[in-house]
């Protein structure tokens, strides 16, 4: 028997706490990504072409963006989670008739619509500079979606594993920033010399906004079928890993 | 009739350290049971595996014949617990949070009626719409005793519930604990305060060492104590002539005021005033005392002499 009223109540506390709160989880990512876009359009527009006829801004975009959910939806669960294990009322939901499953998705559902909602703003703000118009919506959508359940859930491991914020922001600057610099936000991996090419491929997070950016701009550095396999078995790899911590009780249940 | 809560073999192993060592004992349901024992006697963590917080290392605890850990849904629908720490998340208002509660145990609006009804008597109606990080800590134990009753649970697990808490305040607390046991509710106790489970328990469990040492009915756990008190005020100089065979009774001794701990069957009155009266010692005052809680956990846990 699932426990729906249960799990919608947790996944709308989620949503409730970061609208709450939202200059600082909607509208300040929003406006560091249109610094970067700022920063890079003046510099750097004129000066290359990452594919034929696709202008660098207009190539850049869709990496911000893809960029800027990814990192809400890390930020959202591991900020949330850590933060209630600090207070102790994580207690409150380890006390309710709530599975580990039921618990997982809804703090990793709430990740996908935080980054979704920071993802559209920085899209639509973006227009301020150059229109990047979506050329496959489901491509879009599908990347969106598990990208940020990816990051949802790596932020929940985080959090669950972590016992001071050092922890969190060893994990967030030591393995989700540079994994995400390097995907290929700010450069085609076949600009990079061929080792690092290499290295590219097994970077998760490349296929993530490569299969991202093709739902943009219908063009990409390898193909988005592949990327849409890669980027779905990692999702559930990181789902299973996940619930296996939720399920044996590491650092919440003794 | 089923027991609220069977606990069968419990034992909790932490490394070299045995926390519960095969605790066993049945809480009938209506009870007001008190859990009592010095820090680390094993009373949390006794009280968490009832929870589902932690796992026992062997045996099992049972709920309203629900298995905490098979039937772990079922046990946590029929349990509220109000835990020791002042917990609350900063970015909601008390109506806010208990609503969210509510929610986790599948609870739709129709609870919100109940849940203002605890408000009230709670005396938090006025603070519903405060954000918790604005109470006081009085109020704040309080909520977590409304959360702790927004499904309106069978069993409800009040672990130190009147910890920094002022007289009043606790006093109404006890007030309201005891209606909501008048009308049905199990309520399990752990307290520092004797004198509090003394007043309000039925039935009462020392812990001591992660061993249970007594579980009986709170008169019968009394008369277990066989000794009584015997309070004596003497003039200044008097003390110096006691008999040392009354002198061994003397439990403690302080500006003329002694107190002799007379076994209730092997010492007399009678017999003690006499021999003080042989020795030329007077008294100003004297009364005598019955056994509390207090005498029966020392006696119990060890701590008679500390």
């Amino acid at each position: 028997m699932i426990n729906w009223g249960g799990a919608f109540t947790l996944f709308r506390k989620e949503l409730w706490r970061f609208l709450k709160v939202s200059i600082q989880t909607i509208l300040t990512p929003v406006v560091t990504v249109l610094l970067y876009l700022l920063v890079f359009s003046s510099v750097l527009s004129d000066r290359l072409e990452v594919y034929k006829g696709i202008d660098y801004v207009k190539f850049l975009i869709p990496g911000l963006v893809v960029m800027a959910m990814l990192q809400n939806a890390f930020a959202n669960s591991s900020s949330s989670i850590f933060q209630s294990k600090m207070n102790r009322n994580i207690v409150f939901m380890l006390l309710a008739p709530l599975s580990n499953l039921e618990i997982y998705t809804s703090y990793v559902l709430a990740c996908v619509v935080r980054g979704l909602l920071v993802g559209a703003g920085v899209w639509i703000t973006a227009f301020f500079f150059e229109s990047v118009w979506i050329h496959n919506i489901a491509l879009v959508f599908a990347f969106g979606f598990l990208g940020c359940g990816i990051l949802g859930a790596l932020g929940l491991i985080g959090a669950v594993c972590s016992e001071k914020w050092d922890h969190i922001a060893a994990f967030q600057n030591f393995v989700i920033l540079p994994l995400s610099f390097l995907s290929g936000v700010f450069f085609s991996i076949h600009t990079l010399p061929p080792f690092w090419e290499k290295v590219s491929y097994y970077n998760p997070f490349f296929y993530m906004v490569d299969g991202f950016r093709n739902g943009f701009l219908g063009i990409s550095d390898t193909d988005p079928t592949l990327s849409l396999i890669v980027t779905s078995a990692f999702f559930i790899a990181v789902s299973i890993a996940g619930l296996l911590i939720l399920k044996s009780g590491y650092k919440l249940r003794e | 009739m089923t027991p609220a809560v069977k606990v069968s073999g419990v034992t909790k192993i932490y490394g070299s350290l045995t926390a519960l060592d095969n605790i066993d004992f049945s809480i009938e349901q209506g009870s007001f049971f008190g859990l009592l024992g010095p820090n680390g006697a094993g009373k949390s963590t006794l009280i968490n595996i009832l929870s589902g917080l932690t796992q026992a290392t062997q045996g099992y605890i049972e709920v309203m014949g629900h298995n905490v850990k098979s039937e772990w849904r079922k046990t946590r629908m029929t349990l509220g617990v109000v835990p020791q720490e002042l917990a609350y998340d900063p970015f909601f208002t008390v109506r806010e949070m208990l609503r969210l509660q509510s929610g986790y145990f599948g609870l739709d609006s129709s609870n919100h009626a109940w849940i203002d009804e605890i408000l009230f008597h709670l005396d938090l109606s006025d603070k519903a719409g405060e954000n918790i990080g604005n109470l006081s800590g009085g109020m704040k134990r309080r909520l977590l005793i409304a959360q702790a009753l927004v499904h309106k649970p069978d069993v409800v697990v009040l672990d130190e519930p009147t910890a920094g808490v002022d007289v009043e305040l606790r006093r109404s607390l006890w007030k309201y604990f005891r209606k909501l046991n008048k009308k049905g509710q199990t309520i399990i106790l752990t307290t520092h305060y004797l004198e509090e489970a003394e007043t309000n328990c039925d039935r009462i469990g020392i812990l001591n060492h992660g061993r249970l040492k007594a579980v009986e009915e709170k008169n019968k756990l009394l008369n277990r104590y066989p000794y009584r008190l015997l309070n004596l005020r003497l003039p200044e100089g008097s003390e110096k002539n006691i008999p040392e065979k009354i002198k061994e009774k003397i439990v403690s001794a302080e500006n003329g005021d002694i107190c002799l701990r007379l076994h209730k069957d092997k010492d007399k009155i009678g017999d003690i005033m006499e021999e003080l009266h042989k020795a030329n010692v007077k008294f100003v005052d004297l009364h005598t005392k019955e056994p509390g809680l207090e005498e029966v956990f020392m006696a119990l846990t060890g701590k008679e002499n500390d």
